[in-house]
């Protein structure tokens, strides 16, 4: 096959397939390499479904104009809006790509595609499979592939793990280094260009409700080998999930889609069973707080109100962890059907059937929201993305792609429920064309025509480390050194984040860093050696730690799900109109100069003495910031002094969707 | 409260090694489940004898019963380690847990197994929806809510395995491509855009291995962890099949 073009994809979730089959469409052959058969990987846990404008929306006035909105506004404006556009404006499509592969999409009674409400927006735009959506879409993605594969246009490698990127003299990817998870054969991939969807890191806080292989292990051996990681700090706390010993299940923001409310006994630790709490003494304290968007605001202000409620008001169901009821007892039967999946996993897990008494539920590490930066071509014209740039999805490193959640590029600084399937299936997609044009330039000769030499060398590296692993003779067990680690990560680094917290924690992980050097493994054989693995992925959990909590450290500011109590501007609370309105313009002020300061990306370079940070602004071109509010009780003035501030007509009465058939008078 | 849970492994460390078990007290703890059980042998690799040993290989995922990694047998029953609760498991059986790899797959090692032929199954029936191509064509068909409401418990299949661990009939002596891939193609032969290559599939289903294979035992249904009918699938396979080899026969 001398003369062909290669490339690599590593990692067969939603983004990985979707890239594969779109690769394999233009004829272009591909490698797929993955740790676990691609039908199993991470994405069959999303569950609420996928986000786009649909005609019963465009009908209520929305449109993919308000789709970036409510994306950008729910990521507190700090994701590039060229990208998010094209995304937005690909939604409708990519929803009728999927139905025409096969996912099964809940239906209205005339066989129309049904829609639920997610959070963060007052549109009906999520589009669902029961409450196993990701699951059904990667299904059909894998079908696809297997489709492909069986017309040999596609070779997997299921049951391998990547090791790192080859780079030739030039700092060029010339393709992988992968061991056999069975065999232990470590071996060289040629490739021509390299797509990494190797997902979030969710693990590097211990339990969370990720998969076992969301170690983000991939994305540190890329980080480690020159490619910048961005916006580390920005990791999604779901507030709705169940706790486990081994993992935390998520409760799909979809329960309150369909009309699940979350609240707590007014009494503090009521210990009544919360059926025989009356409605009198329930606090449903989103619903008070929120009128506009009730429980269906988005999940970092969701997480941080149980937090409020449950640390600063003393209202936790359970005494020494933050837990909420999360009740879907009322729904009509219709609806509880639509949500069996989750209902079924929390009936499972929990042996309490959550279809009578109200869920239990806590807040748990889910998404991560930064990762590998990768560039985008913004067409001028339409404010969007050059569709076949080969700078879209380019990491920083030639030859590099990056797609997925293990990039940083749709979702800011929290991200909005639904639209990770979206965010998926859309950088899938639209790497394919990059990469197609990439292969077409290049000039530096094909991989498959470089010295066998660059390949050796590339495998030796990781032969020695594998070696030093097994050999290691020290005392440090690397299981309880990964908990400790999550210990100190999720305590520290999640919800509410302190500067003196945040230090200590970077001392702590260069301590683990330390401690890791005499680690010291149980099992030294060369077949199936999954304590190997493990161990691997400790050290570079260890290593994202470190960026994750540093970059939290230096980012003195709150901003969607990085919130520093220490940093937050005050609400304006003052019981005079004309006090208020001066508190208001006081925190209109700070807002604006926190925007000078901080509306940029954070950018980690690799270098041995820890991550080199810079900072780099971010387009909004598009939508101009402003304070997110959600129409919070008692913000509406800041809502107001700002528009006044911008030059906007103030208090123009919102006018709302209007109802299908209604027309305009 | 000091309780310990025992735990008997069979355990293989290469797919050319004959088996052995092993026995590990690991503490309880509540609520705990299989896979947990097995997070705590890997931290502390200890036998009941005081033993050092080495982490138990398996399979793990998404631990919330949707990826179907972690099948093994439990306490003699084919089913997913995260979704088996160590006190449901205790009320059963209290003198301790028992695990074995299933029985259908090669032992790649442990509880570790390959289950490679279920997905090269799914090849052979064509388990996929043929589509002109990826560029915005509109919309897929219409789909009433009763059709819907029909395919997405099928599409539900995790190619987890229990259902061909139960069967009798599958086998690595037998040909029989077992319940799932059967279900799944019928599945895809539901579908108004997968239709198309109804008859492949119905060819491929007749044939060695194929439906006539099925010794309608009717053990998959009642271990399948996602309630798939698959007992339904089968017995629509036989229909559709018969009425196949008819048009066959009258040559259209």
């Amino acid at each position: 096959m001398a003369g062909k073009q290669h490339v690599v994809v590593v990692g067969g979730g939603l983004a990985g397939l979707a890239a594969v089959m779109k690769l394999a469409e233009q004829g272009i052959h591909v490698y797929l390499i993955s740790m676990v058969p691609v039908k199993r990987s991470h994405s069959v846990c999303a569950q609420g479904g996928i986000n786009s404008v649909n005609p019963l929306t465009r009908q209520q006035g929305d449109t993919e104009w308000k789709h970036l909105d409510d994306t950008v506004y729910g990521g507190d404006f700090l994701q590039h809006q060229p990208p998010v556009k094209e995304m937005c404006d690909w939604g409708p499509r990519i929803i009728d790509l999927l139905d025409r592969l096969g996912v099964p999409f809940n239906r209205t009674p005339e066989g129309f595609r049904d829609q639920r409400r997610f959070g963060g927006t007052l549109y009906k735009r999520t589009a669902f499979a029961g409450a196993t959506t990701g699951q059904q879409m990667l299904y059909s993605l894998d079908e696809q592939v297997r489709h492909w594969e069986s017309q040999g246009l596609v070779e997997k490698f299921e049951y391998w793990e990547f090791l790192g990127p080859i780079l030739d003299d030039q700092g060029h990817c010339r393709g992988v280094v992968a061991q056999d998870m069975f065999s232990m054969e470590i071996r060289p991939f040629a490739a021509d260009a390299v797509i990494l969807a190797t997902g979030g890191n969710g693990l590097v806080f211990g339990r969370s409700t990720m998969s076992m292989i969301c170690t983000g292990g991939a994305a540190a051996r890329a980080y480690r080998a020159g490619v910048i990681h961005a916006n580390g700090e920005f990791v999604q706390v779901h507030p709705t999930a169940i706790p486990g010993t081994d993992k935390l299940r998520l409760m799909s923001e979809s329960a309150r889609g369909e009309g699940g409310r979350v609240w707590v006994p007014r009494k503090p630790q009521d210990d009544r069973d919360p059926r025989q709490v009356p409605a009198s003494e329930r606090y449903y304290f989103l619903e008070e707080r929120y009128p506009k968007y009730g429980n269906l605001v988005p999940r970092d202000i969701a997480t941080r109100e149980i937090f409020d409620v449950c640390v600063n008001h003393g209202l936790s169901i359970e005494k020494d962890r933050l837990c909420v009821y999360l009740d879907v007892t009322e729904l009509p039967h219709d609806a509880q059907k639509k949500l069996e999946g989750i209902l079924e996993i929390y009936e499972k897990f929990q042996g309490v059937d959550p279809r009578v008494t109200p869920m239990k539920i806590f807040p748990a590490v889910h998404y991560s929201m930064g990762g590998l930066w990768v560039d985008y071509e913004k067409n001028s014209k339409t404010g969007g993305l050059v569709l076949g740039s080969p700078r879209n999805h380019h990491s920083n490193v030639p030859g590099i792609f990056v797609i997925g959640e293990a990039d940083y590029q749709y979702h800011g600084a929290n991200r909005l429920g639904a639209n990770s399937l979206l965010s998926c299936v859309f950088s899938g997609l639209v790497v394919a064309p990059a990469v197609e044009n990439w292969l077409k330039s290049l000039k530096h000769g094909k991989a498959s025509e470089q010295p066998v030499s660059l390949f050796d060398r590339a495998v030796e590296p990781h032969q020695r480390r594998m070696k030093e692993l097994m050999e290691n003779q020290g005392d440090e067990n690397p299981y309880h050194l990964h908990q400790e680690l999550g210990d100190w990560m999720t305590r520290n680094v999640t919800v509410v984040r302190y500067n003196k917290d945040l230090k200590s924690t970077v001392d702590k992980i260069d301590e683990l860093a330390d401690r890791y050097k005499n680690v010291n493994l149980s099992d030294k054989s060369n077949w199936t050696n999954q304590n190997l693995s493990f161990t691997r992925a400790v050290g570079d959990m260890i290593l994202l730690a470190r960026v994750i909590a540093e970059g939290a450290l230096k980012r003195d500011e709150c901003r969607g799900v990085h919130y520093k109590p220490e940093q937050d501007i005050p609400a304006p609370d003052a019981d005079d109109p004309a006090g208020l309105r001066e508190q208001a313009r006081t925190w209109c002020k700070r807002f604006r100069e926190k925007n000078e300061n901080w509306l940029k990306t954070t950018m980690a370079k690799y270098t041995p003495d820890g991550p080199e940070f810079s900072y780099e602004d971010v387009d909004t071109d598009l939508i101009r910031p402003r304070p997110r509010t959600y129409g919070l009780k008692g913000a509406e003035m800041i809502e107001e002094v700002w528009k006044e501030m911008n030059g906007e007509p103030a208090a123009v009465k919102k006018e709302r969707p209007l109802a299908v058939g209604v027309t305009k008078a | 409260m000091s309780k310990t849970i025992c735990v008997k492994v069979l355990r293989q460390e290469t797919p050319h090694d004959g088996s052995h078990w092993e026995s590990f007290d690991v503490p309880y703890e509540e609520g705990m489940n299989v896979t947990t059980v097995l997070q705590r042998i890997a931290a502390h690799p200890v036998t009941t004898e005081n033993e050092k040993s080495t982490p138990v290989a398996y399979d793990a995922c998404c631990l919330e019963e949707v990826c179907g990694a972690c099948t093994m047998v439990i306490n003699g029953q084919v089913r997913q380690a995260c979704s088996a609760l160590v006190d449901n498991l205790l009320e059963d059986s209290a003198s301790g847990i028992e695990l074995r790899p299933m029985s259908k797959f090669p032992v790649v090692r442990d509880l570790l197994v390959n289950r490679k032929k279920m997905f090269d199954d799914l090849k052979r029936v064509k388990a996929w929806i043929h589509v002109d191509g990826y560029h915005d064509l509109g919309p897929g068909p219409r789909v009433l809510p009763q059709v819907q409401e029909e395919a997405y418990p099928l599409a539900r299949c995790m190619t987890c395995g229990c259902c061909v661990e139960a069967c009798p009939q599958f086998n690595d002596r037998s040909p029989f491509i077992g319940p799932a891939v059967i279900s799944q193609a019928i599945l895809f032969n539901m579908h108004p855009t997968g239709k198309v290559d109804r008859d492949e599939r119905l060819e491929v289903l007749s044939g060695p291995g194929g439906i006539t294979d099925c010794g309608n035992s009717q053990n998959c249904v009642k271990v399948c962890p996602k309630e798939i009918p698959l007992t339904d699938s089968i017995a629509k396979a036989g229909r559709d099949t018969t009425l196949y080899k008819l048009r066959r026969w009258f040559g259209r």
